[in-house]
């Protein structure tokens, strides 16, 4: 198959490529610029272990093709701590111990980032539809959950 | 009183788990490496007639194949699994050939086009069949289909007699199937050629680094010293990622010294369901006597474990059942036999509870049948015959004060009081009298689970702690951290024990060439065994410590006291030596060593091994849950409500991670009771991602409300006991007695799937 060019802007830095149009994303993110903080879980949009944030939307970044994403801007999870330190996100989840084998974790934080963008006072159940294309065996949720309220409220004030 | 332990505490390792810099397996990579792939078996039993890697040989990319003629050493891994299949494919998912490439889509490639030839024969698929089978055989060079060493056995009193003083009778049979531990992480093995001693070196997502490297080197032909093995960043394990990583380290191991290369090999979602072990399949025969006051006289039981076709666990795991098949109950006359069955299916290996629960489900949901059957509330049934002080347990250890803590009334009260237990059943039964359409349920059930490895094997395990100039501290253990916070519970305990605080600390990877083998990962032991290693490594730098301090400060050595990381007399604070400066003067002044290895080895337990009686384990937790479920009469849908659950795991060293690991593990035994399951036919696997093996995701999770009973034991450092796989246990049996309860329909094959929620049977089989 013939090699496309495209461009993707990822954590707020442009990339030009060339690459299949057929590779996953996910692939693209992890193998030709290192982001592996994207993990891969089941490879059939079913885990959410490879959750980045494109265009403003939470995919699964096994599902996409690096044709689908040419001129996309991608959020991982690389981008999320800054000069002041770590985001109230990643701050929240250690605090909470939403955090075990921390595998799923990324890709939970960034399902937190987009939910609390657009609800910054969730219920626990809107937190619950929010993470719902989420794996996560260890944690059993709970803690999970504690981590976004807390996350909102640090967020909030 | 403590001021790192008993107390909630950020994990260690959460910085670089919350940024994405960990490092899991698949994230390793190094120069010039290769990819390797497997080819996997197309019949759960059949000759292989000829293995043809002409065409897969000549694709471009393809550097190197290998089959079981590649091998150096034995073809045989601990429990009989090869590296890879030589006359006949046994399962599924036995290997046959396996492909290098420079890439992970040329391996892909050249796995298809390998022709393989085979002659197929019926498998045998059936547990029953095949236990009863003398003459079709999985492995001809025994007499049985029973896994080497895996039956196990418990008698005590009579039990002919204790079915005799009965009144009642109850006799039922339990079944469990197969599931899958589900790590989010799929196996991964990354193996280098090491350079410097003609050996490798393995990294990976690897739960117990010491087996694996035992089993390389004997498939290498190398020796055990040549092989090192140190575990990546683990994402989740729960027992699972042991057999398929072996496979994976030996078959990478021959291709990394062939081509001299790195190897990467990364399991698909898919292979790992078919390639790595699962809970055993059980089917558990129960024979209950009882007064009719409620008082069990004697249990016998029965009880058949699936192994699949190779096996290295029944034979631990079936013990561990046998000493807990008659739960946490005074009874006086018991007979059990359990046996491992070998078949051509996937296989059973450990998974979280490791025989616990199956056996809990089996041994709950008898009680509970029983409460029923003599009009007794589920509740008091239990509470009349745990164990109290002054009992024996089945195999004859006492309970009492000086021996074994036994607080389970207590639990069993606590547990019930909080949950409303008795208002509720009784709440319910009207609520479902008036309704049709909706029932719901309330259920119980309670537990006792064995600390550690007990007569399993010795409890032994390491550890090493080094203070460096800076006065930081490196604290490495041959145990592994695989998200369960082990590194973090063993840097509070040196904390503690030292007198420092717990940011000093550094935890490096298991390494097998820098720390002596202690044994696996396993049985809740981290804190157990692997604590008190820490303890010991600390102590000793504490004492070198000391002595030094009492030279400078001029007094006596017990005179000195470290703590908020200050060295002062203790009555006299002007005599006062920070810890970094102390570590100056003994490292730079005095020379003196600053690493020391604890080692932790409680000897062996005693055991008749015809009788099963005698001290099977040191100590024991507790538990009990009480859960409450909705049930939807038209679509058969169980929702479960709320879990109210009550444990003794002793002293809580970071109460918030031990409650992590008891929600964890109560949501994996939500899926193991309503959800997770692998559709088999004729010894096929249907069932290969998450798409049809469903585990519970954010909103199947219930309300959770979790108590600690911290009761006083010194058995484990500072008191504390096991909590690892706790969990799960209580989950299955709580369900399907509240399903009982809501709708006077008995259950005893989990999980509670559609099909048998509707119709009371499996239509799948
Ligand atoms: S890896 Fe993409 S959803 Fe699982
Ligand atoms: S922390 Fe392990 S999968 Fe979520």
């Amino acid at each position: 198959m013939q090699k496309i060019e495209i461009n993707l802007t990822v954590n707020q830095r442009s990339y030009e490529l060339k690459v299949k149009p057929n590779k996953r994303l996910l692939d693209v993110l992890r193998n030709d610029l290192n982001f592996t903080g994207v993990k891969e879980g089941c490879g059939i949009g079913e885990c959410g272990a490879c959750t980045v944030i494109m265009d403003g939307e939470i995919v699964n970044s096994c599902m996409v093709l690096a044709g689908q994403a040419r001129d996309s801007e991608i959020i991982t999870v690389e981008d999320l701590e800054s000069e002041n330190g770590l985001h109230p996100i990643q701050k929240a989840f250690i605090d909470a111990g939403a955090v075990q084998c921390g595998f799923c974790t990324p890709g939970m934080i960034l399902s937190t980032l987009n939910l609390l963008k657009e609800n910054s006072n969730p219920t626990r159940s809107e937190i619950k539809d929010g993470l719902e294309g989420n794996f996560c065996r260890c944690t059993g949720y709970k803690q999970i959950i504690d981590a976004v309220e807390l996350a909102a409220e640090m967020m909030r004030d | 009183m403590y001021n790192e332990i008993k107390k909630s505490q950020n994990r260690l390792d959460g910085y670089e788990k919350v940024t994405g810099q960990a490092k899991f397996g698949a994230d390793l990579n190094f120069g010039h490496q290769l990819y390797a792939k497997t080819v996997y078996s197309e019949y759960p039993r059949a000759e292989i007639v000829s293995i043809d890697i002409s065409e897969a040989e000549k694709l471009e990319g393809v550097v190197d194949i290998i089959t079981y003629e590649d091998i150096p050493g034995e073809n045989e891994m601990f429990g009989r699994f090869p590296v890879l299949a030589a006359k006949e494919v046994k399962y599924i998912g036995d290997g046959v050939a396996v492909v290098a490439a420079k890439s992970k889509e040329t391996a892909e490639k050249a796995v298809d086009l390998i022709n393989v030839e085979y002659k197929e024969k019926q498998p045998l698929f059936n547990m029953k069949k095949a236990y009863n089978s003398k003459d079709d055989l999985v492995h001809t060079d025994k007499e049985d289909n029973i896994i080497e060493h895996s039956h196990h056995l418990m008698r005590k009193g009579n039990i002919k007699e204790g079915l005799q003083k009965a009144d009642v009778i109850l006799e039922r049979t339990y079944y469990t199937p197969f599931v899958d531990q589900a790590y989010i992480e799929p196996e991964v093995i990354v193996t280098i050629p090491d350079p410097y001693r003609e050996g490798i070196e393995i990294h990976g997502s690897i739960q117990n680094p010491y087996s694996i490297r035992e089993n390389v080197a004997k498939i290498m032909d190398l020796k055990i010293s040549q092989v090192k093995v140190i575990h990546s960043t683990i994402g989740g394990s729960f027992g699972g990622k042991d057999e398929s990583v072996m496979l994976m380290a030996a078959r990478t191991a021959i291709l990394a010294k062939r081509t001299d290369r790195p190897i990467k090999m990364v399991l698909t979602r898919e292979e790992s369901m078919l390639e790595s072990c699962k809970r055993h399949a059980y089917e558990l025969n129960y024979k209950i006597g009882a007064k009719q006051d409620g008082t069990i006289v004697a249990i016998e039981d029965e009880v058949y474990t699936q192994g699949g076709p190779y096996n290295n666990k029944a034979m631990f795991a079936n013990w561990r059942g046998s000493v807990h098949a008659t739960g946490p109950y005074r009874v006086e006359n018991v007979k059990t036999d359990y046996y491992g069955v070998y078949t051509n299916t996937i296989y059973g290996g450990a998974y979280r509870g490791f025989s616990a629960p199956q056996t809990v489900f089996g041994s709950e949901s008898l009680i509970d049948e029983l409460a029923y059957e003599l009009d007794i509330s589920p509740k008091e049934i239990r509470l009349k015959n745990c164990l109290k002080e002054g009992d024996t347990f089945a195999t004859g250890q006492k309970f009492g004060p000086g021996e074994i803590p036994a607080p389970l009334a207590d639990i069993i009260e606590g547990v019930c009081e909080h949950s409303d237990y008795e208002e509720k059943r009784a709440e319910y039964k009207e609520f479902n009298n008036k309704h049709n359409e909706k029932k719901k349920g309330i259920g119980i059930s309670c537990t006792i689970r064995g600390a550690g490895l007990g007569g399993e094997g010795i409890d032994t395990a390491g550890a090493t702690l080094t203070i460096d100039q800076d006065g930081s501290i490196n604290l490495i253990s041959d145990l592994t951290e695989m998200g369960q916070g082990m590194r973090t519970a063993h840097s509070q305990i040196a904390a503690e024990t030292l007198g420092v605080s717990l940011e000093r600390f550094t935890f490096i990877n298991t390494d097998t060439s820098i720390i002596m083998d202690g044994g696996p990962t396993v049985a809740s032991r981290g804190t157990l065994a692997g604590g008190q290693a820490v303890i010991e490594a600390a102590r000793k730098l504490k004492e070198r410590l000391k002595k030094v301090a009492s030279k400078k400060l001029d007094c006596k050595k017990e005179d000195i006291v470290i703590g908020n990381d200050l060295i002062y007399h203790k009555q006299n604070k002007e005599k006062t030596i920070a810890f970094e400066d102390l570590i100056e003067v003994c490292l730079n002044d005095l020379g003196i060593s600053l690493s020391a290895q604890g080692w932790y080895n409680p000897g062996p337990e005693e055991l008749d091994e015809e009788t099963g009686q005698g001290k099977a384990y040191p100590t024991y937790v507790y538990g009990c849950a009480v859960t409450e479920i909705t049930v939807d009469i038209k679509t058969g849908k169980v929702n479960v409500d709320k879990i109210t659950a009550g444990y003794d795991i002793g002293t809580p060293i970071n109460p918030q991670q031990v409650k992590g690991q008891l929600y964890g593990g109560l949501l994996q035994g939500l899926g193991y009771s309503l959800m997770e399951e692998f559709e088999q036919k004729e010894g096929y696997l249907k069932t290969d991602n998450f798409d049809d093996y469903l585990i519970p995701s954010i909103k199947d999770m219930p309300d959770i409300d979790i108590k600690l009973f911290d009761i006083e034991d010194d058995f484990g450092p500072y008191g504390a006991k096991s909590v690892g796989e706790l969990g799960i246990e209580l989950v299955a049996p709580s369900v399907t007695n509240a399903f009982y309860d809501a709708t006077g329909r008995r259950i005893r094959e989990i999980p509670l799937n559609l099909e048998r929620t509707l119709l009371g049977k499996s239509l799948s089989k």
